[in-house]
């Protein structure tokens, strides 16, 4: 088979794409590793750096590149579900720590919203991107979910929704520890409300305690968010 | 094995079931997620004697996808390139609302949690 065709074929099947997606992310997770789990070598980051170079490279559309992740992305359904078991073998731990987890997460859930709608509105930024942006922080079906619902553009919500992610994922250890924090419930649950899967994944990397607040944080940010940025773009338009 | 994944995908499908059939704004796998821990916790009440779920294969099962949870979000990550020009296009109060929102999320939860588990005198910290 000529080489032309030989690409033509592997291009337009589900295997390159998906074994591509997981090379990525295994040397992204090899540098991380080799760096001590330093939070600046972010292993989303790097993956998604590699493979975006790749299909610019290759010219190759992301409706090409989706049929073959998605197998990857269909397992985001069953992991959430996953986060049940660690919240029931951590279940004691939670259970004494009811009353910061409520108030931690009012307070994260409304500071996540009015602060960016806030400074991006004092930028000049239009509606219909205050809307896209209220719901950042919240895992991306909610988010895109909530920004239909208000006239926000969902693209554009899951693009701010997986930028936001990363952010925290980067930001979370450097600035706890620049605070002295060592509550590792605190971290974690900081990290699920600011930073949806992403923060949780980074939470996991760190301590099972973390990932465990941190996953509680996401589900229970997702809730509030959905209730909470309808009110506020009712007062915002 | 297979029994922890059919676990793990029945409570996503009941979940997307009951989100879809109520119309209500929470996805599929958070209420997927709620099932599976009222069932871990009601397992755990009715057999106190039953091997912890760390000894079942779903608790390896879990183990391995939270592991690699960071994976799960390249394919997603991937698209916004794609999208870099929308984000580009609203210039640098984008940017900078995203950067110090995050932070500040951070920070603000981080402390509400600690000085609230402090009053409450329940200070678990490890």
């Amino acid at each position: 088979m000529k080489p032309e065709l030989l690409w033509v074929y592997l291009s337009a099947s589900p295997l390159l794409w998906l074994s591509l997606t997981l090379l990525a992310y295994a040397l992204a997770d090899r540098l991380s590793l080799a760096v001590g789990r330093s939070p600046l070598i972010n292993p989303v980051l790097i993956a998604v750096g590699i493979l975006s170079a790749l299909l610019w490279i290759t010219r190759t559309p992301y409706a090409v590149y989706f049929d073959g992740a998605q197998f990857v992305h269909f397992l985001l359904g069953p992991a959430t579900v996953a986060l049940a078991v660690p919240l029931h073998r951590n279940w004691p731990v939670v259970r004494r720590a009811l009353l910061p987890v409520a108030a931690a997460l009012v307070a994260g859930a409304a500071t996540a919203v009015v602060s960016a709608v806030g400074i991006a509105w004092l930028f000049g930024a239009p509606y219909e991107v205050l809307a896209a942006l209220a719901p950042k922080s919240v895992t991306a079906a909610i988010a895109m979910g909530v920004a239909r619902e208000i006239g926000g553009e969902p693209s554009l919500t899951a693009t701010l929704v997986i930028s936001t992610g990363i952010l925290g994922a980067i930001m979370v250890t450097p600035l706890m520890n620049a605070m002295g924090l060592t509550d590792y419930r605190a971290r974690g649950f900081a990290a699920g409300i600011a930073s949806h899967g992403i923060g949780t994944a980074r939470a996991f990397q760190v301590d099972p305690v973390a990932g465990t607040f941190a996953g509680i944080a996401m589900g229970l940010n997702g809730l509030v968010t959905a209730l909470l940025v309808p009110l506020l773009a009712g007062w915002l338009r | 094995m297979l029994n922890a994944i059919l676990i793990l995908l029945s409570c996503q499908l009941a979940g997307e079931a009951i989100s879809r059939g109520l119309g209500l704004p929470i996805p599929g796998p958070v209420i997927g997620m709620a099932l599976l821990f009222a069932g871990l916790q009601l397992r755990a009440r009715i057999w106190p004697d039953a091997p912890g779920v760390d000894a079942m294969p779903l608790g390896a099962v879990a183990a391995f996808l939270l592991a690699n949870l960071s994976l799960l979000f390249v394919p997603a990550g991937a698209g916004i390139v794609s999208h870099a020009a929308t984000l580009a296009a609203h210039g640098a109060g984008l940017a900078v609302a995203l950067v110090a929102s995050t932070a500040l999320t951070l920070v603000v939860t981080a402390l509400v949690f600690v000085k609230v588990a402090g009053w409450t005198g329940k200070d678990g910290a490890p």
